[in-house]
């Protein structure tokens, strides 16, 4: 797990943070972190840890868009990872 | 690390894996106030038990008339009859009181206005020994899997299980007599080793998704348990049966429910042919699971797949026109929006059959004991146990079916923790540790260390693994015969071979997942090799192992399970257990829905 505050870690252990127990989020947090994360603002990543800190199945929701986390910038950075999967992903 | 600075803890029980089936038996161990070790590789409730969305089959008869002998009839019939009946009674038997407990513990099942659990019916499930539909299958919403695993989880942190979160497991460790005595893990955060020693060791790692490049499974299913087993010189057996979904997001991997072929959906090939008129005339895209995931592969394989590496198929949803679409298939449309970037109500979406389940696995008794053959029967390995995807007792055989997994889990992680009690009342002192086997362990970790690793350093993981999972895609997915598999087998003892040149780049003892990943990448590879070898010998077509040129079930040659060892490549056969505990045996009859 994540510890709060904690923001600037290294890439391989954020990675590790972005295996999950389902496919879905892997392939979203994985491309996510690859193409996005090290341009983000501060703040952002800040939202981005909150964010992995959620269980599996409320990360799903969130990031499917079938439900919206109450903290705005982490349903903005929701908003981005969901963005961020595609086919190239 | 030399062997003197090793640190070293003591636990009654060791459990590798924090998946269903691993937290299960943790919790009936802790509440009996054995000292448990759980280790993770990653944070428990991110294990992938999580996924499971179904649900989990008892005979509640909440919603129709049923009756734990129907679902066993059911479960023998859907196995191919490769299943163990007494395994499988007494699954089906426990599932109504395993359905109450997970309740009280805290589950939140989905009920009906009566209050009573609410079932929903599945495919496979019928009342009276095959007459009409059942409603066997007991969800929390759709996310049964969530609600268990959390569950488990917060049970066992009130029984105070020890968990060591985020260490990855490298090797067991054995002693002259056989016994397993615990096994050497890395803690991924520091990179060091630590022994762990265990009167007891039960393996609950999960399947092997990840041996096929389109897939159903979370990145963490590479089979390491399995491959400790094989390691270990433990047998796995009928690794050959794989269960695959036809329609998953082609390159991506996650399912497309047959629901969207029920509601008009069908597959079209590179020319726009709506191939599957060929293959079944009269069920056209609605034919069995195996029957369309053959049809896509032969498509690709001679030529007609779509895309520029032609490696799919394409599955129209658009003349449904986008109101229907929207509204009976929200989730497809959402998952084709988000991965692909495409809207169904435009574009066909690229599917190819997604590799899903492994029902075979570390042989074990319907106690949990991993067990290996001995002159004309079986023995335990003393100390070792194994449940979940990764144990093959077998409940499931040659196919499982839905609702079973979840099952087949609470049932056997219970029965597990059951007799490891009973082992430890009669084995109370921890054995002297084999200092060899530590060392063996150890040396198989330092393989990854500067210095120590890749021959000529000219293969990568990354590149060895995309090579693994495209062969098994092609050599020994849905579409088998005797050359493709020999073709196979080749390709993956080359790949094994090529394993010797791999060399990482990361030497840094911090969070190094270079290394966790070359270790996985390694338990993936004697994984190939024994599902091709398995595969190849055997020469049937039995549920999930449809071979074209043995085309039908042979029950005379072939009623039994397959062990494979990995010295010498070595199989071996058991008989399947057709006598069940009490009541009569189900034989064998043609498998007809």
């Amino acid at each position: 797990m994540l510890l709060p505050g904690n923001f600037e870690l290294d890439e391989s252990r954020l990675r590790w943070q972005c295996r999950r127990g389902m496919l879905e989020l892997d392939l979203m947090l994985e491309s996510f972190v690859e193409k996005r994360y090290s341009e983000l603002p501060l703040k952002t990543k800040k939202a981005f840890h909150q964010l992995l800190n959620c269980q599996d199945q409320i990360l799903l929701d969130y990031l499917m868009g079938q439900d919206v986390p109450t903290d705005k910038d982490v349903a903005d950075v929701a908003k981005q990872v969901r963005a961020a999967a595609g086919p190239g992903s | 690390m030399s062997i003197e600075k090793l640190e070293r803890r003591r636990f009654d029980t060791l459990v590798i894996g924090a998946g269903g089936g691993g937290l299960r038996s943790a919790l009936q161990l802790a509440e009996a106030d054995a000292h448990v070790a759980v280790v993770s590789k990653v944070f428990p409730t991110r294990s992938h038990t999580v996924a499971a969305q179904g649900g989990m089959n008892a005979a509640l008869a909440n919603v129709l008339p049923d009756n734990w002998h129907w679902h066993m009839y059911d479960t023998v019939k859907g196995s191919d009859y490769l299943g163990d009946q007494d395994a499988i009674e007494y699954m089906c038997r426990a599932a109504s009181h395993l359905v109450y407990e997970l309740e009280h513990q805290g589950v939140p099942f989905s009920r009906m206005d009566s209050g009573k659990i609410y079932q929903r019916p599945f495919g496979g499930q019928s009342q009276n020994f095959g007459g009409e539909q059942a409603a066997r299958t007991c969800a929390a919403a759709d996310r049964t899997g969530h609600a268990i695993l959390h569950t488990l989880y917060q049970q066992n942190i009130r029984a105070k299980t020890h968990f060591f979160d985020e260490y990855f497991a490298v090797d067991l460790i054995k002693d002259k007599d056989g016994f397993i005595l615990g096994a050497l893990v890395l803690e991924i955060e520091t990179g060091e080793p630590l022994l762990i020693e265990a009167k007891t060791t039960l393996l609950a790692t999960g399947g092997a998704g990840q041996l096929f490049r389109t897939n159903t499974n979370a990145h963490i299913n590479t089979g390491d348990g399995l491959a400790m087993a094989l390691r270990a010189g433990l047998p796995l057996q009928d690794m050959e049966f794989f269960q695959f979904h036809p329609t998953g997001i082609a390159g991506k991997g996650m399912l497309i429910t047959e629901g969207a072929r029920g509601e008009g959906g069908y597959l079209v090939n590179k020319d726009g042919e709506r191939f599957m008129e060929r293959y079944a005339p009269h069920a056209k895209d609605l034919a069995s699971r195996d029957v369309v995931s053959r049809a896509i592969a032969t498509e690709v394989r001679e030529g007609r797949g779509c895309g520029k590496n032609a490696d799919h198929v394409m599955l129209k949803l658009d003349h449904l026109g986008r109101d229907v679409l929207y509204k009976r298939l929200p989730g497809i449309c959402d998952m084709a929006n988000t991965f692909m970037h495409i809207d169904p109500a435009e574009e066909a979406i690229p599917v190819f059959p997604t590799a899903h389940y492994t029902m075979g696995g570390i042989p074990t008794n319907r106690f949990g004991q991993v067990v290996v053959p001995v002159d004309q029967g079986e023995e335990s390995i003393p100390g070792l146990y194994a449940v979940g995807e990764c144990a093959c007792v077998s409940v499931h055989g040659a196919n499982r079916l839905g609702g079973n997994s979840l099952l087949d889990i609470v049932v056997f992680g219970r029965a597990a923790g059951n007799d490891i009690k009973k082992y430890l009342e009669t084995n109370r002192h921890h054995r002297q540790v084999d200092e060899e086997s530590v060392k063996q362990a150890l040396a198989h970790l330092q393989r990854w260390d500067e210095g120590n690793d890749g021959g000529d350093g000219s293969e990568s993981v990354s590149g060895l693994r995309a090579e693994l999972q495209k062969t098994m895609e092609n050599y020994c997915s849905v579409f088998r015969t005797e050359e493709v598999l020999q073709e196979g087998l080749d390709k993956v003892l080359q790949l094994e071979k090529r394993m010797k040149n791999v060399r990482i780049t990361d030497y840094s003892k911090v969070f190094n997942t270079a290394r966790i990943e070359a270790m996985e990448l390694e338990n993936l590879i004697d994984l190939a090799v024994a599902t091709v070898k398995s595969a190849l010998e055997r020469k049937e077509s039995r549920g999930a192992h449809s071979r074209i040129d043995y085309p039908e079930r042979d029950d005379v040659s072939w009623l039994k399970h397959s062990l494979y060892f990995k010295e010498g490549y070595r199989m071996d056969y058991k008989p399947v257990t057709l006598k069940p505990v009490t009541v009569d045996s189900f034989p064998p009859k043609p498998r007809v829905y």
